[in-house]
């Protein structure tokens, strides 16, 4: 698209916008990543349980899309990120972090090895720039695909049946981060069996001249599994209870903090599973095995707080007194499947620990009247909910 | 990378590069009793420091040409008077000459009689020298000093911090004013403030933009200009090895050997290898392994970094950094063989033992630099010019001479590429010191051009910059080379720098490789 028309349009649309536009009943759209895309179609409530009961389709186009190819490949993705990416094997997908010199985590994303020699990544936040710059001393060539992919994640407990329903025959036997091909009605799909839900889920990607054949095509094949599109509000609480971290929600990139202790390492996100210092160098290995040997300053947890209001933005504190700041809280709902009033929180040490108790000072608006309340929380195990669907394979028929 | 076993040898330390920088720093090692090995890639000793026959019968230094920048305490402590260090002249005087009319001379050192200027210009002279003087003297510790660190909570790095404050402020009030006022500025306009004369201004100017990617008019030049009075104590007497730059080389690789270091040559080096993230030895081009705990560099940063270690070892922002340093060079160096002595007009018959400068004005300057910014040769370059065979019969054949001049400016990235502009751009510097030399070009029996191409592919530098990295503000001292490497320690643990892209920087000085000693042996303390 020529600077003209971006400046006519600064929102793009995706390759699925005229349908969304059809189906939204409250004609709320939020920017994402420079595109326009549904916050909500009709109530978060709805669409929430639609999550966890049938079956959704969410637009996940605007997700950053980069083609990493050459001979180099691995080498760089194994420098850039801090997992081993040498173990992946091809047609497997990997969530994994990269980080900076200082070890504070740039973003976070996934990684599809679509061959020997190829490779897509997924990320939040565009950053071809750190990206060239990591390619300096490797055989590699990357570029931007995101407009060049119309995605679609189809998650819920019966969207392996509503797949197979639509055509997609054999996707139950995709297991956990597997890749398969696919051909329905002459679309060609990728599938992956990934998800930001937490729960049995698929994420198609395809040519986005396919897309409304694609969308149509599911839409009518899933009915009778309850399908229908969501918004990235119901997402969110889904996200949440599957105790995954955002972007700009539970951690700020090390390359848009301006204050400073601002950036986050993966050891302080509680993702040191996700380190590998054995694989050997990686951007940010010195710096964080300082860190390792050092101890850890603060961690993100998972926090389980008495009542049912949402902790949103709330401040934490040592007793009831409020007198001593040890953290906050990141992201914050009452889980409608937990049954449990659950946040992510960045808490100073000793507090992170498992079964620590913190105090939450929640505001509350009644009515235009603001209440402050202290409410106990326990740091809990992440995450809050994991059914066994979401690995199970092939998956129930629901 | 696991250990292999064809390791054959193992020393304490290992230094890259046989070039004067890595020679002083094996010599320092050497001395505390430390086994060091140097690997040279080329057949001899000198790095870029050497002395070449560039047609038979003719020797020159293949580089720099004068010796003015190593410290005298350095020449004592390695003892280079007794590993054959001899001067064929330690008094040099600067000329410089004038296109029409009689040259300007500035005497020996900055404190020599000006002879040729206005009277108004020969009062203003001996104030402007005492001040610079006095102001670099005040930079001069920090010189020779391991820059600190900012930001860290070391005493060390404080007390360094307080100590070059204090120096600074002991300039008193009216000296410390002036160094703020101008350290920033160019030096062009720190010369109109000053003087009238054309040629003097010119001759003043152009040691400030000797071996940079400057111009008189450029900002940071009163920069390059104090740290080059500041480099040789603000006296900068110019001196003549004997033998050529190379005999240099040779008395720093007698010193080495004697402390005990041994050095190889054309062993030239293929990767530093690495175990657990700790430097391990290095592997020759030959395939051989040779093992050591500590592994000096004294190649280039971006050598070092990238080439020799791999961007794979380092985190992206620092290989962005090392990446981004700015090391083209911007001299080349024209070796003349003549068959009779230059004769330039109006030149004292003593002063052709001396330097001489083409560099009229500084228009001129700005004017030869004018055509480096669109990757040009200039097509009035300025030059400095030594004729050694005055100084050191024994570099010529009976009665022959030898002219070697450095011109600039010479983009690395010549537009349309140096082999094809070879001759021209040879014939254009022939034919500017014709002008200065009537009857030159008919004496000339062979010349010889090396541009920052073959400077870089002779030497193994890349970008053929005699500083290794372009010496300007932003790549200067604490952050020289790049942040994370300024105090020739690098991210890797057991890999040191030691050569010219540290802090102070090139020229034939050997303070990077001292202090680079010196960082060694306290780390492995």
């Amino acid at each position: 698209m020529s600077s003209a028309a971006l400046f006519q349009q600064p929102l793009l649309t995706t390759p699925f916008h005229a349908r969304a536009r059809a189906m939204s009943q409250l004609d709320s759209f939020i920017p994402w990543a420079g595109y326009t895309t549904v916050d909500v179609f009709s109530s978060v409530e709805h669409e929430y349980f639609a999550i966890r009961n049938a079956t959704t389709v969410y637009d996940l186009t605007p997700m950053v899309k980069y083609r990493i190819a050459g001979a180099g490949a691995t080498a760089y993705l194994n420098r850039l990120v801090t997992r081993d990416v040498g173990k992946l094997k091809e047609n497997r997908v990997a969530y994994c972090v990269w980080c900076n010199d200082a070890g504070h985590v740039i973003d976070d994303g996934t990684i599809f090895r679509l061959g020997e020699r190829e490779y897509r990544l997924c990320t939040a936040e565009r950053q071809l720039d750190w990206l060239l710059d990591s390619a300096i001393g490797f055989d590699v060539e990357i570029s931007e695909v995101t407009a060049e992919i119309a995605a679609l994640a189809l998650q819920g407990p019966s969207s392996c049946a509503a797949l197979k329903d639509y055509g997609m025959t054999g996707i139950q036997a995709l297991k956990p981060f597997e890749i398969g091909h696919f051909a329905v009605a002459g679309n060609e799909i990728m599938a992956s069996r990934t998800g930001f839900t937490g729960d049995l889920g698929y994420e198609l990607w395809m040519r986005p001249e396919q897309a409304e054949s694609v969308w149509d095509g599911l839409m009518a094949a899933g009915r009778a599994r309850g399908i229908r599109p969501i918004g990235s509000m119901a997402l969110n609480v889904a996200r949440i209870e599957a105790g995954f971290i955002l972007p700009n929600a539970d951690f700020v990139s090390a390359e848009h903090t301006i204050y400073t202790d601002r950036a986050r390492s993966p050891l302080e996100l509680g993702l040191s599973w996700l380190v590998d210092f054995k694989k050997g160098h990686f951007t940010g290995r010195r710096a964080l095995l300082a860190e390792e040997r050092r101890g850890a300053r603060r961690r993100l947890v998972g926090l389980d707080v008495d009542g049912n209001k949402p902790a949103h933005n709330a401040l934490l504190y040592d007793d009831r007194s409020g007198k001593r700041a040890v953290g906050s809280v990141t992201s914050a709902i009452w889980s409608p499947t937990c049954k449990r009033n659950i946040a992510l929180a960045m808490l100073e040490a000793p507090h992170f620990k498992l079964g620590a108790e913190v105090w939450a000072e929640i505001y509350l608006n009644r009515e235009l009247v603001w209440e402050r309340r202290m409410a106990r929380a326990r740091v809990v195990e992440k995450p809050f909910f994991a059914p066994e669907r979401r690995r199970v394979t092939p998956p129930a028929d629901y | 990378m696991a250990a292999s076993a064809s390791t054959d040898a193992r020393y304490d330390c290992i230094v890259i590069g046989g070039g004067h920088n890595g020679l002083v720093c094996a010599a320092y090692i050497a001395k505390s009793g430390r086994s060091v090995l140097v690997l040279e890639a080329a057949e001899e000793v000198g790095g870029a420091a050497v002395t070449h026959e560039f047609a038979p019968g003719y020797r020159v230094s293949s580089c720099a040409h004068l010796l003015h920048l190593m410290p005298q305490a350095m020449i004592k402590e390695l003892d280079l008077n007794v590993h054959g260090l001899k001067l064929a002249n330690d008094a040099m005087p600067t000329t410089a000459l004038a296109p029409t009319g009689a040259p300007l001379s500035l005497g020996v050192g900055d404190s020599g009689a000006l002879v040729g200027a206005s009277s108004a210009d020969a009062l203003a002279y001996p104030g402007y020298c005492a001040r610079l003087r006095r102001l670099a003297r005040a930079l001069r510790p920090i010189m020779a000093s391991v820059p600190p660190r900012l930001g860290t909570d070391a005493w060390s790095d404080r007390l360094a911090l307080l100590r070059m404050a204090w120096t600074v402020r002991t300039l008193g009030r009216r000296d410390m004013r002036e160094l703020l006022r101008i350290i920033g500025m160019n030096v062009y306009d720190l010369l109109e403030e000053h003087f009238d004369t054309p040629l003097l201004k010119g001759a003043l100017g152009f040691d400030a933009v000797l071996g940079t990617n400057f111009g008189p008019r450029s900002p940071g030049t009163v920069l390059t200009l104090l740290y080059r009075l500041a480099a040789h104590d603000g006296s900068s007497i110019l001196a003549q090895p004997l033998g050529g730059m190379g005999a240099v080389s040779d008395a720093l690789a007698k010193a080495a050997t004697a402390a005990g270091a041994t050095i190889r040559t054309a062993a030239p080096v293929r990767r530093i290898r690495l175990h657990e993230d700790r430097v391990q030895g290095v592997e020759l081009q030959s395939g051989q392994t040779i093992a050591a705990d500590v592994v000096v560099s004294s190649c280039d940063p971006k050598t070092t970094f990238l080439g020799l270690l791999g961007s794979e070892q380092l985190d992206t922002g620092f290989v962005r950094r090392v990446n981004h340093l700015r090391t083209r060079g911007l001299a080349a160096k024209l070796h003349l063989a003549l068959d009779a002595r230059p004769n330039f007009t109006g030149l004292a018959p003593q002063a052709l033992a001396g330097r001489l400068l083409i560099a009229p004005s500084l228009e001129a300057i700005e004017r030869a630099y004018n055509h480096a910014k669109y990757a040009e040769f200039s097509s009035e370059p300025v030059f400095e010019i030594t004729v050694p065979s005055v100084n050191d019969p024994s570099i010529a054949p009976a009665g022959k001479h030898v002219l070697s001049a450095i011109v600039q400016y010479a983009p690395y990235a010549l537009a349309g590429g140096w082999e094809p502009q070879r001759q021209r751009c040879t014939d254009i510097a022939i034919d500017t010191l014709e002008r200065y030399a009537p009857g030159l070009r008919a004496s000339i029996r062979s010349a010889e051009l090396l541009t920052p191409l073959d400077i870089e592919r002779r030497f193994r530098i890349t970008g053929g910059h005699w500083h290794h990295v372009d010496l300007a503000f932003d790549q200067f001292f604490m952050v020289r080379p790049v942040p994370g490497a300024a105090q020739y320690q690098t991210p890797v643990p057991g890999l040191y720098l030691c050569g010219a892209g540290c802090h102070p920087g090139g020229g034939v000085m050997g303070t990077a490789g001292r202090n680079a000693a010196r960082q060694v042996l306290k780390g492995a303390a």
